[in-house]
């Protein structure tokens, strides 16, 4: 899978919603130099549910690092933010 | 590129649903290791061992943090060592047994396979004394696996070594009394055992097997689970459909880590195997998935069908997602490692003899099923001897991993912790099989040409 060199990973973010998710987590990802390459956002029952895909800065840290950074700004916001490779998803629901 | 239902699915499987990757296992060829000095040989197996699968652990490791994919185990399968021990210069095969523990404990892994024989034609010098250790070197060591094939659809069922084993068994057992002889619980016995094979305690490194390869045990009962929790009422079509799918993306996890492990260990990937492994963690089990097809509990009439669908359609699904599929492929059913079995023979409504129908239509046989110390060695042999016949004459891998537990009663309960669980000790028909036991010889093998 040549796809694991390419480091490109997909945020969500899940949680109760309220005013400035976004720039927060936009703001932290672009302090990391995290380019965000497509964003969808969407309110289900009340629950805020946003799916990221971005790219990581080459050779700069791998995605376990970032999953531990944002999961930590998760828990301080109060919401629950997974960071995975891309690959899986490929792999998974890609014939 | 991905939709969000996708996403948040496979965030699920991953978060709730327990899905792993139960074992990367290294497969290692000794063939080279083989001189006629058995300390020599040991030095040699050492050594390649901790060079080949020096970065087996941290690798696993890697993989598992950077894709945010478990991985459970670890693990080394190697050549079966009564043909490598053969040129030695001692009849004491234990001290080949100590050189893998000790290589295993060095390279951090939590099992190595391979402590086998092959006698489903007969023995070789070293096969007996192979398997003459085995109580021995399963008592004195901590990670080392040990299996033995007994029979093959080609070549029959070698019923002197049946006997055999129903003896090492209960000396293993008695051997490790103190823990609940779970000595038993490192020992398989097999027909048609597949040398490819990456789960424990079967695995080992066949003859036609190349240098160094590396072989991926994918799991997931709790994915399948889930996905047949939507097509509830449905018919059969939808159930099957349903386990496909499922099967498919669990299998494809499997071969993203097998083909990421192969690229940074620079081994070439063998196979996937598709079996779907339970743990005793509520949520991972196959019993559970059964019961999920309609019935009361497993072992309810209807269980043997719900089972071979199952098995089936994870086949299915799982040769779509790789090319290369092997080792054991199917649905396990251990007792011990799955809390719905565990449940089914607490409430009664799951035995021995049902166990033994259900291993017709799926992987393995049976396995972690604990009996009362006092059940003698003749009847174990015979339990062995059903089950290699129900594989051996109907072209599948079978076996049986039982644990006589000394001073234990039918209701008692033994706990072996871990991904090994606890087991309730399961009754076993009294009535004697000890003449045939002792008759001794092979049993021959199967016609293949009149399939009815």
């Amino acid at each position: 899978m040549t796809d694991s060199s390419k480091q490109t990973a997909v945020i969500t973010v899940v949680g109760q919603d309220r005013v400035g998710i976004i720039a927060r987590v936009a703001t932290e990802l672009a302090a990391l130099s995290v380019n965000i390459n497509d964003i969808s956002q969407t309110i289900l029952q009340d629950v805020f549910t946003m799916i990221m895909l971005v790219d990581l800065p080459q050779n700069k840290f791998d995605i376990k690092e970032l999953a531990d950074h944002m999961e930590a700004l998760g828990h301080e916001m109060g919401l629950s933010i997974h960071v995975q490779h891309a690959g899986i998803f490929k792999a998974m629901h890609r014939v | 590129m991905f939709n969000d239902f996708e996403i948040l699915e496979t965030l699920s499987m991953f978060r709730e649903q327990h899905l792993d990757v139960r074992t990367i296992t290294m497969g290692i060829s000794l063939y080279d290791c083989a001189t006629g000095s058995a300390e020599e040989t040991c030095r040699r197996i050492y050594d390649k061992i901790c060079r080949k699968a020096e970065n087996l652990v941290r690798t696993g490791e890697d993989i598992s943090r950077e894709f945010g994919i478990p991985i459970i185990n670890k693990r080394v399968s190697v050549t079966p060592i009564a043909m490598v021990a053969a040129s030695g210069d001692t009849t004491d095969y234990t001290v080949y047994a100590r050189a893998l523990d000790r290589a295993a404990a060095a390279i951090g892994i939590n099992f190595i396979g391979g402590y086998s024989a092959l006698v489903q034609k007969g023995f070789t010098d070293a096969d007996r004394h192979l398997l003459a250790s085995i109580p021995e070197a399963l008592s004195t060591t901590n990670l080392v696996c040990s299996s033995v094939n007994l029979a093959t659809s080609r070549a029959g069922i070698n019923m002197d070594a049946v006997r055999m084993m129903g003896e090492i068994i209960k000396e293993t057992a008695e051997r490790t009394a103190a823990q609940d002889a779970f000595g038993c619980a490192k020992l398989v016995v097999f027909a048609n055992a597949a040398e490819d094979n990456p789960f424990m305690a079967g695995a080992f490194t066949g003859p036609g097997e190349p240098e160094c390869v590396i072989n991926v045990g994918v799991s997931g009962p709790g994915v399948v689970k889930t996905a047949l929790e939507s097509v509830r009422g449905q018919d059969l079509e939808h159930v099957a459909e349903t386990i496909k799918r499922s099967a498919f993306k669990i299998t494809r996890v499997g071969q993203l880590v097998a083909r990421e492990a192969s690229r940074r260990l620079n081994v070439p990937f063998g196979i996937i195997d598709l079996s779907l492994a339970p743990t005793p963690v509520v949520g991972d089990s196959i019993a559970r998935i059964l019961e999920e097809f309609g019935l009361e509990t497993v072992g309810a009439w209807g269980t043997t069908a719900a089972l071979a669908m199952l098995n089936d359609a994870v086949k299915k699904g799982g040769t779509m997602a790789s090319s290369y599929v092997g080792g054991l492929s199917g649905a396990f059913i251990p007792v011990s490692e799955d809390e719905g079995m565990i449940a089914a023979v607490e409430s009664g409504s799951l035995s021995l003899e049902k166990l033994e129908a259900m291993t017709a239509v799926c992987s393995v046989g049976i396995d972690m099923v604990a009996i009362p110390g006092d059940v003698p060695a003749s009847t174990i042999s015979a339990i062995i001897a059903d089950e290699m016949a129900i594989g051996t004459f109907n072209n599948k891998t079978t076996a049986v991993r039982i644990i006589p537990v000394p001073g234990k009663k039918v209701g008692d309960k033994v706990h072996y912790g871990g991904l090994l669980g606890s087991a309730p000790i399961m009754a076993v028909n009294v009535a004697s099989s000890a003449d045939f036991i002792a008759r001794g010889g092979r049993i021959p093998a199967p016609i293949h040409s009149m399939r009815n």
